[in-house]
């Protein structure tokens, strides 16, 4: 409590000095004169406004270089880089507008403040040639930054190759579940009606394709494959967010999205190059879903093809390991039985 | 600017201390309630617009600073925070699930209450009718009810803080099934109906508004007053308008279907969905994307909305104080026209990752890119505006100098994240909260406070106090760079926005400096608007008093009123126009400046056509 009224009392007496500060300019204004106080405080704040700048601006600038490192992470996957010189080009060019036109503001700003009392502003309403030349060279730099732009987001969103790994991954408060589609290579039916606690993502026990699925804690990719994720969520809104691959996407409930991408780099690979032993992959929720938001993590693997192969030959099916001759498969199978035998009743009685 | 003071000056009446009612067109006395509480007049609308804008700007943004706090400090007690927020900041830090209602709140608050109805209802209300050369509004009865409209709308969101189970805190943008579920999130309960409420009759007060401004516009200009005669601040309030009546009835709808999912047991907004140990099997079959597409239908024009004005407001501050016409006045028109139109069009650029199909997204790409050319060509007739200029450095023109250096920045950033390849990486990351708070956030308050310094005189009869404009526009400007500048960097690395802590992500928890550098610089900038405060609520009463009409000597109407224009606004007939209203420092006139309502002279060219 101490601070607290110190540090108010300080801002009250700030406040008290400021005010001061004002009645006292306005009174130095009245002795020197309207006229000769207003271009005063022009002179001043002409000044004020280029410092602003010139020091400003270097120092926007400076940053930049200082923490160019943590700029777009290293990135991991085939487009990554394809993102990334988007993202340069376009720095490049609203850079060059940024700075240009800072400099003209800033110092026209100060160049052009009244200083003496005769002094006239120069008569230019308007002029068609300039006016045209700022409409179209904006409209050529913009085009060419949208003919790049839609040619890389074609490439990145076009369909998924033939052959690409599918991994299913399903957003839950507050947590992801992964899913890898087993010997079959096929992801078994699911229904959001059949969840239970033992059962989370609601998968059909009667398909047979849900009984060679994994269900896992940790997303694993082999390296330079083509990898399919299948987006998914069960209560509310969530984003499937791999930073270093530059891979987003919206997971929403009763709506499947998907993104593939190609991993080409490691986990044992980023951590020379981030010379960060203990480096790891991310995966975070990037779509406000509520308290637990900011920890829906897991971590994110790159192995080799036969690092991949190998751990997933390790992983157990989840209907082996946990559902087989429990009761959660007697359970749902003689509700689904019951459910048939309604329908069957149904048929009947409309006969 | 002898001519300026008449006779009229004789019987000015100092607002706050009136004893004598002389207004020159009232049939009856006012009592207090009629005249400060219940007034029908569009100055007092305005100032109650004003001054409700400023309680809620100091309410949103002290909300930023202690959700500031968390992210500076994360974990750190704060013991005075317990003591005032209770179970919300238990041990004196502030609990994720408040945490995110002060950002919903701080978003809701900023972008409705003080960057719409703060910035248009202020500034449309006293300038339409004095600028146009009108008595009042088209309707003045249903002017009042859009203030009250927005005084009910505040009260109930205010009473949404003080429900058990908090307010709102899904965000601003209130998506589904987040904020359709009790279950989901404690916001999404009574704190959710109440944000609903409240949203709802706030969309009646800007639609009274809107429609208000755009028939005084259309039907009530004085005569010689022709639409390319307009000062750009009316451009920009009437477009502004126009786009408030098209695009506030979607967010209404929406609101609607989501009051229905949440209340009725329909499911417009809900599908598959298993929660809190429960599939919601009756509630099939909707879409969480369709509430996002109509959201962002009133969205995104809304962010025109709190910019265009200010964007007025700043054209024409600039103009008077550089003593020089306004460069390109129909460009700027057609540039304000193209925006609007081009506003309807972008909305689903903020859906490019949420599984839209991608062709659709690449033609949303084309659209928004577009609208950064007319937005060019504003800020290059800004800047040739000041070229070779007569340039006051005053506190408003200070101000509408940093509009345009933020407005350049925040918006070139909006290329980025306009192009969806970019915006795969950039979205829902810190870059944006970097970029739509410099653009329309900061700027749009720059554009405010521009307005604010220069309307002062009309309102109050006195000035506020140029000094401490100066300092306030120094500390914010600088501010608000630091504050702002270093988020696109953590945003370039992937920091997501809207979480607790960034302590779980190794890729997110390196930048604590960067956040504890960002929350000073932050709680700095909050006590410096202190500064404009007291300078405003000062200058009321005991400001350096307005000595003739025309202070600024300025061309547009609202200076050929009386100092302290009673209800009516000019005491004798209303003048009629007879140019455009930048004919600032034209050759071969006496003065630097030219009212409208002088005649041409013989063979002199109107650039108003």
């Amino acid at each position: 409590m101490g601070t607290g009224l110190i540090s108010t009392l300080i801002v009250v007496i700030v406040l008290i000095i400021v005010v001061q500060i004002a009645k006292i300019t306005e009174f130095s204004a009245m002795l020197k004169g309207e006229g000769n106080a207003e271009r005063e405080s022009n002179q001043i704040n002409g000044f004020l406004l280029l410092i602003t700048m010139v020091v400003g601006l270097p120092l926007l600038i400076w940053s930049a270089w200082v923490f160019r490192d943590i700029f777009l992470p290293e990135a991991a996957s085939e487009h990554g880089p394809k993102i990334d010189s988007m993202f340069n080009w376009t720095t490049f060019w609203t850079g060059i507008v940024f700075v240009i036109t800072q400099i003209l503001l800033f110092w026209y700003s100060f160049r052009y403040k009244n200083k003496r009392k005769d002094q006239r502003a120069y008569w230019f309403p308007h002029s068609t040639k300039l006016e045209v030349i700022w409409t179209v060279v904006p409209s050529i730099v913009l085009t060419i930054l949208v003919v790049m732009g839609i040619n890389r987001w074609y490439e990145i969103t076009g369909p998924a190759p033939e052959d690409a790994i599918i991994i299913e991954v399903t957003g839950k408060q507050f947590d992801w579940m992964i899913r890898y589609p087993g010997k079959d290579g096929k992801l078994g039916s699911k229904d959001f009606r059949k969840i239970t606690p033992s059962n989370q993502l609601g998968q059909i026990w009667s398909d047979k394709a849900n009984h060679d699925d994994i269900i896992v804690n940790e997303l694993h990719l082999p390296l330079n494959k083509p990898v399919l994720i299948k987006i998914h969520a069960r209560d509310v809104l969530h984003s499937f967010f791999l930073p270093h691959f530059r891979v987003k996407m919206d997971a929403v409930p009763g709506m499947p999205t998907q993104f593939w991408f190609t991993p080409t780099k490691t986990t044992a690979t980023m951590r020379e190059i981030t010379g960060n032993e203990e480096f790891n992959y991310e995966l975070a929720c990037a779509e406000l879903c509520g308290k637990g938001h900011f920890s829906m993590r897991k971590l994110v693997f790159v192995d080799t093809e036969e690092e991949y192969n190998e751990w997933l030959a390790k992983q157990p099916s989840f209907y082996e390991s946990s559902i087989k001759g429990t009761d959660e498969e007697k359970k749902q199978m003689a509700d689904s039985y019951e459910f048939e035998e309604e329908k069957s009743d149904l048929a009947q009685s409309i006969n | 600017m002898n001519q300026q003071v008449d006779q009229d000056h004789a019987v000015q009446v100092d607002h706050h201390h009136d004893d004598h009612h002389d207004d020159h067109h009232e049939h009856h006395e006012q009592n207090f309630i009629e005249k400060y509480v219940f007034s029908q007049d569009h100055k007092t609308i305005a100032k109650q617009f004003l001054i409700t804008g400023i309680f809620w700007g100091v309410v949103g943004g002290l909300m930023s600073v202690l959700f500031r706090m968390q992210l500076g400090f994360p974990g750190e007690s704060f013991p005075i925070l317990e003591t005032v927020l209770g179970k919300w900041a238990p041990g004196g830090v502030i609990s994720p699930d408040f945490y995110l209602a002060l950002v919903t709140m701080h978003g809701t608050i900023l972008v409705f209450f003080v960057l719409t109805a703060g910035l248009s209802g202020t500034f449309a209300n006293l300038l339409i009718p004095l600028q146009v050369g009108a008595r009042d509004m088209a309707s003045p009865f249903l002017n009042m009810l859009s203030y009250w409209f927005f005084f009910l709308a505040g009260l109930i969101m205010l009473a949404s803080l003080f429900v058990e189970t908090g307010p709102a805190n899904g965000g601003w943008t209130a998506y589904p099934p987040l904020n359709a579920l009790p279950q989901a999130t404690i916001g999404s309960g009574l704190g959710m109906t109440l944000w609903l409420t409240s949203m709802a009759v706030f969309i009646i007060s800007t639609l009274l508004g809107g429609l208000n401004y755009v028939a005084t516009i259309l039907n009530m200009r004085t005569k010689g007053l022709t639409m390319t005669r307009l000062p750009l601040t009316i451009w920009a309030i009437f477009l502004t308008a126009i786009i408030g009546i098209l695009s506030f009835p979607v967010l209404l709808s929406a609101a609607l279907l989501l009051i229905f999912d949440r209340s009725l047991g329909t499911s417009f907004y809900l599908s598959e969905i298993y929660i809190a140990g429960e599939a919601l099997v009756n509630q099939t079959g909707g879409s969480a994307i369709l509430f996002q597409h109509l959201f962002w239908f009133l969205g995104h024009p809304e962010v025109y909305i709190i910019i265009l004005p200010a964007m007025g407001l700043v054209s024409e501050v600039m103009s008077v104080h550089a003593r020089k016409p306004i460069f390109g006045y129909m460009a700027m028109v057609g540039s304000i026209l193209a925006i609007a139109v081009l506003s309807f069009v972008v909305w689903a650029h903020h859906m490019f990752v949420t599984g839209m199909n991608p062709f659709i997204g690449s033609i949303f790409v084309v659209v928004t890119l577009i609208i950064a050319v007319p937005s060019a060509i504003k800020v290059f007739n800004w800047i040739t505006t000041l070229w070779r200029g007569n340039l006051r450095l005053n506190a408003p023109m200070l101000f509408s100098i940093g509009f345009v250096s933020l407005f350049i920045s925040g918006g070139l950033t909006g290329i980025f994240l306009g192009n969806s390849t970019i915006d795969i990486q950039l979205h829902d990351t810190y870059f944006v909260v970097a970029h739509f708070h410099i653009v329309m956030g900061i700027s749009a308050f720059f554009g405010m406070f521009a307005g604010v310094y220069h309307w002062f005189p009309k309102m109050f009869g006195r000035f506020m106090n140029n000094t401490l404009g100066n300092i306030h526009f120094f500390t914010t400007i600088i501010g608000a760079y630091l504050i702002f500048w270093p988020m696109h960097y953590i945003g370039m690395a992937g920091v997501p926005r809207r979480y607790y802590s960034y302590e779980a992500f190794e890729a997110f928890n390196k930048f604590g400096d960067i956040s504890l550098f960002v929350t000073t610089v932050a709680g700095i900038v909050f006590i410096v608007q202190m500064i404009f405060i007291i300078n405003f609520f000062y200058s009321i009463f005991y400001g350096k008093k307005v000595t003739e009409k025309n202070p600024w000597q300025a061309n547009t109407l609202e200076w050929t009123t009386p100092i302290n224009p009673g209800h009516g606004n000019w005491p004798g007939e209303i003048p009629e126009v007879h140019r455009w209203p930048y004919d600032y420092s034209k050759p071969g006139a006496a003065e630097d400046f030219i009212p409208q309502t002088v005649p041409l002279k013989a063979g002199e060219k109107d650039l108003g056509h």
